[in-house]
């Protein structure tokens, strides 16, 4: 029946009567690609912490493939197959690119397999497969704590891409990036979506544009209107929590 | 740059093959005290690996490894007071008779088997680390919670055995050095040169293990935690079960460090579960250069060699020296002695004295980048 | 019930012991996120002083407000400990914020040197040294700082240096020419006596409460409120919880946060003097003194959960009752006829170290339903 990957059932979320998330329903189809967007404060955050087990919410269901995966621990999660990169940039730093990578495709990811087993060839062409995308492969040896803002970036997508997740989550991939690499962020999210679902959050109108993809706007915790990034720009909501005030910023 | 890596390896040569020569050397050039001693923190370099795994790689600072080398210790010593007391009622320690115990409590039965007392004195320790661990780090309890807890539970420990005469002499702790083994009494000089051996080989046996496990993803995973735990659990690593288990395998290693160190001091007590015994064991860490396996044991040898001879000529001075060596690791030289010597410590005193240095720049980086995909 | 009331009084006191030597480490932990492990060392200083300050009062001048030393010494072992706790913080601690397990090592090492310093050096000249660094502190604080130039700024610093120099080498030389049991370093044990109204005690229902006990249980909850009114009340205590919650926007408001740091490290390290001036009065002072008390402070701490004073007050008074109650084997004398193999357990965790042990049993067993002890801190930001 219905090919939903992921479903939020009425999540809310509230700290110390705080309500971050209120009642707010969402759906992702199989090989979608979406964005949300949404003003500071609107929940976007704790709403993928809702989705990868990290907040508990206080009321609500979160169905992925079918099943409920709340209460579940992180690393289930993301062995269930929802990868997440953060908002700024989490790369293991002290780690070198080869070895940040190898952590993400490595299978499974059980003590005594990390221990004893070795990566096969599959694994190792993968990983220079992805430092190939990401354009690292000059880097593989040096520590990612030594990488410019943006290459972290993309190594952290790249990590999340190894982790083979059914379920891409990225927030603010693009924040400080240049427009060139912003630009290619954004091809390589788009040449991702089809083989995997992917949710991009993110506050750059013009990257979000980029991606032509359906857009969820997000206020005050709950979904606010859906729909085309041309179809949301004209919506008289939208305009006055959000678009509108940045419109008139550019102008 | 490609010059400093192999200087690293050059560097790493140098000292094993230094490490090794002393160690061949020693029993030839000191006298048996002093090779009872050398013996002795070379044991003590066991329980430092241990610290090093848990502290310098996955970040976790205990500071209750005294209770696992106390451990060990005492299966080492139950092991050989049961064997040499088959002349004594019941063929049980004399001690117990001091506190009117007939039967020898059954938990100590099992040490009459040497092969048994060989698992135990890892497995023993490994499994009360591995309980504990997992009881805290299961409730994602890390940090200076973790220290104080550690602390704690080896205060707890030390009470608990200075208590219990009945059970294992409490406060007066077992003497080892009057027991016998293979017909051999353990304290005596030719038993005591053997034993230096074994301490010898098996220091280097635990640094190849110590080594094995950092080597590779298990090691990488390690690091991982201590700088960023919850990015490891969502990249689908649970990272309690991972510390529980390097926790474990420090436990086992403070073990069999404690029995080596055990049966080369004469006694195991409660006081190997001392509050600033079990912190100094961080600091021979610290002083090494945590995250360098090596470092571990030269700290340990070196700072435990120090104190003794100092002990000797300034009783008084030592606890100044320690405690001003506490304060300046921490503050001046973080990485320890190592992680500056392989790091571009010795480079920047020099330039500091007014040596130039070649800049490396970032062309530089970018060189080294395209040397290490060759290799 | 005349059971139950007297082993609530005794975990009572066994409560407000370890609640004022808590309390200090609760603070500077809950607030600047530091673990000092040299709080004991700071408390076997403030028991130190109280025994100088005792016996100065016994000198003639003195003698005759002898009675009342205790609570001079209430306030001079205060002060000593926060100027050697702001030392310590502008020396050391301050290099290490935001590293705590580095903290923790560096305190470990301030407290080898406070212990071995108090075994080497004669107690008289340790006080002239707190002199002038006092007087030294109270010189850089008093001295106007704008209305003079550069050069004159630097004379004013030099010459007060020297002068709070020759104040401490003269009140030090003057102790030990007037009280020669200071003169000479020792590492023996020293014994306070208390007042003579503070000994004996005070009967009430057929049950004898100690003087000395109920002086502590004053002193703790003078503490704990004139603290509490502090930081919640006081301007200070705003722009204390104002940098514990965001210290670089306190920064833009135009908050000293050095001056802050300086200020919540010494009224904790004071705190853990006053602990001293208690711990005094129960026992004989050593150098080791301190270190009997740091781990139950800890355990407090970990119960009570960070920066919560209710927490640590609500931990302390529990973790003393339990300690009366299972260590002087006080259950079994409730409840005499106690099914046997439950008696036998009771009886083998009667006495104090036992106890300790099972109370650690039951703390862990606690942290297992609530990790971040009794009253953790919410919100979203707890956990990066």
């Amino acid at each position: 029946m219905s090919l939903s990957l992921l479903e939020l059932n009425n999540i809310s979320v509230s700290f110390e009567g705080f309500l971050a998330l209120n009642k707010l329903n969402l759906t992702l189809q199989q090989g979608e690609l979406r964005a949300v967007i949404g003003p500071n404060g609107a929940g976007k955050t704790t709403f993928l912490d809702v989705i990868t087990g990290k907040v508990i919410p206080n009321s609500g269901e979160v169905i992925f493939k079918g099943n409920s995966i709340l209460g579940i621990r992180e690393h289930r999660i993301a062995r269930l197959g929802i990868g997440r990169k953060f908002q700024s940039p989490r790369v293991f730093e002290k780690l070198t690119v080869y070895e940040n990578l190898a952590l993400s495709v490595s299978k499974p990811k059980r003590p005594w397999s990390t221990l004893f087993g070795k990566l096969n060839k599959i694994q190792r062409d993968q990983i220079n497969h992805l430092m190939n995308i990401v354009n690292l492969q000059s880097r593989s040896n040096i520590s990612a704590g030594l990488l410019s803002h943006g290459q972290k970036q993309w190594l952290e997508i790249a990590m999340l891409v190894g982790q083979d997740p059914d379920l891409l989550l990225v927030d603010e991939p693009v924040a400080g990036l240049t427009d060139e690499e912003s630009d290619l962020t954004a091809d390589l999210l788009k040449s991702l979506s089809g083989n995997h679902t992917i949710l991009v959050i993110d506050h750059d109108m013009e990257f979000i544009r980029r991606l032509e993809s359906p857009v969820t706007v997000l206020h005050q915790g709950h979904v606010l209107c859906e729909g085309s990034m041309s179809d949301i720009q004209i919506d008289p909501q939208v305009i006055e929590v959000y678009l509108g005030q940045q419109e008139e910023g550019s102008k | 740059m490609k010059n400093s890596f192999t200087n690293k390896r050059l560097f790493s040569f140098l000292v094993w093959a230094a490490i090794i020569a002393a160690i061949i050397a020693a029993p030839s050039i000191l006298p048996v005290f002093r090779l009872n001693l050398l013996g002795r923190y070379l044991s003590l370099a066991i329980v430092a690996l241990g610290v090093d795994l848990i502290w310098g790689y996955t970040g976790l600072l205990s500071l209750g490894q005294g209770i696992f080398f106390a451990l060990g210790g005492y299966c080492a010593a139950m092991f050989l007071q049961l064997n040499s007391a088959t002349n004594f009622p019941n063929q049980i320690p004399e001690f117990f008779g001091l506190y009117g115990v007939q039967q020898l409590p059954f938990f100590w039965e099992p040490f009459r088997s040497s092969l048994f007392t060989l698992l135990a004195i890892w497995i023993v320790p490994a499994s009360v680390a591995a309980i504990l661990g997992f009881l805290v780090f299961r409730n994602r309890i890390k940090g200076v919670y973790f220290s104080i807890l550690t602390q704690a539970a080896l205060l707890v420990f030390f009470n608990f055995f200075n208590g219990q005469q009945k059970l294992i002499n409490g406060t007066n702790g077992l003497k080892t050095d009057v027991t016998l083994l293979f017909g051999q009494m353990v304290g005596s000089d030719s038993m005591q040169r053997y034993f230096f051996w074994i301490t010898a080989v098996l220091v280097i046996l635990a640094w190849f293990f110590a080594r094995w496990i950092v080597r590779d993803r298990f090691g990488n995973i390690l690091i991982a935690i201590r700088d960023d735990e919850a990015r490891v659990r969502f990249t689908g690593y649970n990272p309690t079960l991972f510390k529980t288990i390097v926790f474990a395998i420090a436990g086992g290693l403070a073990g069999i460090s404690g029995a080596l160190y055990t049966i080369q001091s004469g006694i195991v007590s409660p006081q190997f579960m001392t509050v600033p015994f079990s912190i100094e064991m961080v600091i021979w860490v610290a002083v090494g250069g945590r995250g360098t396996l090596l470092g571990a044991i030269l700290g340990a040898v070196i700072i435990n060699y120090a104190k003794s001879l100092v002990s000797e000529a300034l009783p008084a001075s030592w606890m100044f020296i320690q405690g001003g060596l506490f304060i300046l690791v921490v503050t001046a030289l973080p990485e320890g002695v190592l992680g500056w010597m392989q790091s571009d410590g010795p480079r920047n005193l020099l330039s500091r004295l007014g040596v130039r240095r070649p800049l490396s720049t970032y062309p530089g980086l970018e060189e080294r980048g395209k040397d290490e995909v060759k290799l | 019930m005349q059971l139950i009331l007297e082993s609530l009084f005794n975990g009572l006191a066994i409560g407000s012991v370890l609640l004022i030597a808590a309390l200090g480490l609760a603070i500077v932990f809950g607030l600047m996120g530091v673990i000092n492990l040299a709080h004991g060392e700071l408390m076997m200083l403030g028991a130190y002083s109280t025994y100088v300050t005792q016996l100065i009062f016994k000198l003639t001048p003195l003698k005759q407000f002898y009675n009342s030393y205790v609570i001079v010494s209430l306030v001079v072992a205060f002060v000593v400990t926060a100027v050697v706790g702001i030392v310590l913080e502008r020396s050391i601690i301050k290099r290490l914020y935001g590293r705590p397990l580095e903290t923790l090592l560096a305190t470990w090492g301030v407290s080898l040197i406070l212990q071995q310093f108090v075994r080497s050096v004669p107690l008289a000249y340790a006080s002239g040294l707190i002199c002038t660094i006092l007087i030294g502190l109270i010189f850089h604080i008093i001295l106007p700082k704008n209305s003079l130039t550069y050069s004159q700024a630097r004379i004013a610093k030099v010459s007060s240096w020297v002068f709070s120099i020759l104040l401490g080498l003269l009140s030090a030389n003057w102790l030990s020419s007037s009280i020669s049991k200071l003169g000479r370093a020792s590492a023996r044990n020293v014994d306070v006596t208390a007042p003579s109204w503070m000994r004996g005690g005070f009967d009430l229902w057929n049950i004898t409460f100690p003087v000395t006990r109920i002086v502590i249980i004053v002193i703790t909850i003078i503490a704990v409120f004139s603290v509490t009114w502090f930081l919640k009340q006081s301007v200070w205590g705003m722009r204390i919880r104002a940098v514990t919650q965001n210290r670089s926007m306190s920064e833009c408001l135009g908050i000293s946060t050095e001056t802050v740091d300086v200020l919540t490290f010494g009224i904790g390290s004071g705190l853990a003097g006053i602990a001293g001036v208690a711990v005094s009065l129960l026992g004989s002072v050593g150098p080791n003194v301190g270190g009997n008390y740091i781990v139950g402070c800890f355990m407090v701490v970990v119960l009570g959960g960070v920066g919560n004073l209710l927490g640590t007050i609500i931990a302390s008074f529990s973790i003393g009752i339990m300690t009366d109650l299972i260590g002087a084997g006080r259950l079994l004398t409730i409840w005499p006829d106690m099914p046997a193999p439950l008696a036998t357990t009771v009886d083998f965790f009667a006495t104090t170290s036992m106890a300790r042990v099972l109370i650690f049993a039951l703390i862990v067993a606690f942290l297992q339903f609530r990790p971040s002890g009794l009253f953790p801190q919410k919100g979203r930001m707890v956990e990066g």
